[in-house]
């Protein structure tokens, strides 16, 4: 069902999805996906509203363990592991699989306190001069050092939207994952800050591997390597319809539905 | 945009449409007028019946305005109770008072708050937890007089604690801790739970979340709440008398299983001797009561400042 486009990879997989399907109680969010992610790619997810984006991408990460109802069946392997299998600890896989979320989240608490926590619930046994380096790295690295470095110590909801935005990329960048996952980061932003956060996403992908949830056609096409396309069947079961190259998926949609919704004709 | 352009564009909208014109205008006003000029008068009528209250009691215990005997001395708060009204002091219960109060915190606020935390972020939703929310909430509205009942059973009885300050203080306890689990899954409920999702998505643990991210966010509320419910206790007599506190107690308590009273019992037993002298004494003792009750209160409203969320 799923059109999958011939992709030229030079990278491991990071995630594969094999045949997940994810419940809430007895509703079926997400059917049968199969989905592979190429290491130090941004790869895209797009589809109408409610199609199980967000549903897709907390399975990567098992955040849908905190919800009661959720449960995923199939396979999701992470270093050829499975994440769900008997055994694996959640909380290892979040902190190897980062989060960035639709509204910035800072703490209530200083920027430096903010980009610190990771490491410091972790067990991490830094010096404050290690700390000081590691919080100092991962602020440069959301490409917010040069803003915040003379007020560390000012709380985290001070900045603006994007700052803080940048401040929780700063914040997962700490506990040093592999693959870093973004739920709309820019739906709350502004175009300049949007574009900014864009930017950084392609320093990134040098580092890391980055799956992010858009609505933004323009987003999606301009920053992503890979694009997957979802939309919800009549059951209004989630399934990914297409994927493949960024390029081919906006220049030569094979499904007509992708067609349609790239063209903006519904959704 | 200014105020006139403003009205500049709604009028030309409303142009457009048909226009029903507003209705029964100056009557609509009216019963707002009216709505104002009752609400004034029902709290001038509450707050000068309470100022009144105040200004007697103030009076009878210290003779202000009458230019009566001032029972509020040194020796009312360095005396113990006596026959002789001139020789009678409240020094037992206002120690039993404070040495109730302070241990009823310590069992019920740990108990209360651990109670309210596994209810909000540890318990599954299933019919178990529901029957226990819903009498969580039923508890905190039953009179208190059945909390000494089940104190005498359980505390002085079964637990051999007998009429004891220790029994006193876990039988308020019982009646403050369902106040205090209601007033802590509020303020823990009130915490953004984006802000649990950023503490678990990197990688953090339910307890470290509930205690580096939940608590801190919601420990103003929790603290405000718990001293209002303890409050409540201070001024609490029904359950202490029904567990059998004394009101006659000419010393202080030494250790958690002696006899005991507190100040609320004081006054009542004063109140119900012959002698007039014993009417002002009460009041005397109502004073240092409001007293307490006013320091624990502002105490409360200067944490609640203190925390006040930025959410
Ligand atoms: N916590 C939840 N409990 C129950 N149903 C949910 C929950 N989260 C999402 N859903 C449902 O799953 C479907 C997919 O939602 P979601 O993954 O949020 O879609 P998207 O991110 O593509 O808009 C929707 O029908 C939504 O109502
Ligand atoms: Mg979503």
């Amino acid at each position: 069902m799923t059109i999958i486009h011939e992709m030229d990879r030079s990278n491991p997989n990071a995630i594969e999805a094999r045949n997940m399907s994810v419940y809430y109680g007895s509703f079926r969010a997400v059917k049968n996906v199969n989905l592979a992610i190429e290491k130090n790619r941004i790869t895209a997810l797009i589809g109408p509203s409610g199609c199980g984006k967000s549903t897709v991408l907390r399975s990567f990460n098992r955040m849908n363990d905190l919800v009661a109802s959720a449960r995923v069946e199939g396979e999701i392997l992470f270093h050829g592991e499975n994440i769900y299998a008997p055994g694996v600890d959640p909380v290892n896989v979040r902190r190897r699989i980062g989060m960035v979320f639709q509204k910035p989240n800072p703490f209530p608490k200083s920027i430096y306190e903010n980009v610190a926590y990771g490491p410091r619930i972790n067990g991490w046994k830094l010096s404050k001069s290690q700390m000081d380096e590691l919080v100092e790295r991962s602020l440069r690295g959301a490409a917010l050092w040069d803003e915040v470095k003379d007020k560390l110590n000012q709380n985290g909801l001070s900045l603006s939207g994007g700052q803080q935005q940048r401040l929780c990329i700063a914040r997962a960048l700490a506990v040093e994952p592999e693959v870093i996952l973004m739920d709309e980061p820019c739906s709350a932003l502004d175009p300049i800050s949007t574009l900014k956060i864009e930017e950084l996403m392609f320093e990134l992908r040098q580092n890391y591997t980055i799956i992010i949830v858009t609505h933004n056609m323009q987003q999606a096409s301009r920053a992503s390597d890979y694009t997957a396309f979802f939309l919800m069947d009549s059951d209004r079961a989630g399934q990914l319809i297409e994927y493949g190259p960024t390029s081919q998926i906006f220049q030569n949609p094979k499904d007509e539905r992708t067609e349609q919704y790239i063209s903006g004709r519904f959704g | 945009m200014s105020a006139q352009e403003q009205l500049g564009v709604k009028a030309q909208t409303v142009e457009t449409s048909v226009d029903r014109g507003s209705g029964n205008l100056k009557w609509r006003h009216f019963k707002g007028k009216i709505l104002t000029v009752l609400g004034w008068f029902s709290i001038i009528f509450g707050l000068g019946m309470l100022l009144v209250l105040i200004l007697d009691v103030v009076n009878k215990a210290t003779g202000i305005f009458s230019g009566g005997t001032n029972w509020l001395t040194w020796e009312f708060f360095n005396n113990f109770d006596s026959r002789f009204p001139a020789r009678a002091g409240a020094k037992a219960a206002i120690y039993g008072t404070l040495y109730t109060i302070t241990l009823t915190i310590f069992f019920a606020f740990p108990l209360g708050v651990a109670a309210a935390i596994y209810l909000e972020e540890y318990a599954k939703d299933n019919w178990f937890t529901r029957l226990v929310e819903i009498n969580i909430s039923n508890l905190a509205a039953v009179p208190s007089i059945i909390y000494g009942l089940l104190g005498l059973q359980v505390f002085v009885r079964w637990f051999a604690f007998g009429r004891s300050i220790l029994a006193g203080a876990l039988t308020l306890a019982l009646l403050v801790v369902p106040i205090i689990i209601v007033a802590s899954r509020e303020s823990i409920r009130a915490v953004p739970s984006s802000l649990r999702q950023a503490s678990y998505a990197l990688g953090a643990t339910r307890w470290q979340t509930v205690w580096h991210v939940v608590l801190p966010q919601s420990i103003g509320g929790i603290l405000t709440g718990s001293i209002l419910a303890v409050s409540r206790a201070i001024g609490e007599t029904a359950p202490l008398i029904t567990i059998g506190a004394l009101t006659f107690v000419p010393f202080l308590p030494r250790n958690l299983f002696d006899v005991f009273t507190v100040l609320p019992i004081q006054i009542f037993n004063w109140t119900s001797r012959p002698n007039d002298d014993f009417r002002a004494l009460a009041a005397a003792g109502i004073l240092v009561l409001l007293a307490i009750l006013l320091t624990i209160n502002a105490l409360a409203i200067y944490l609640r400042n203190r925390y006040q969320k930025r959410y």
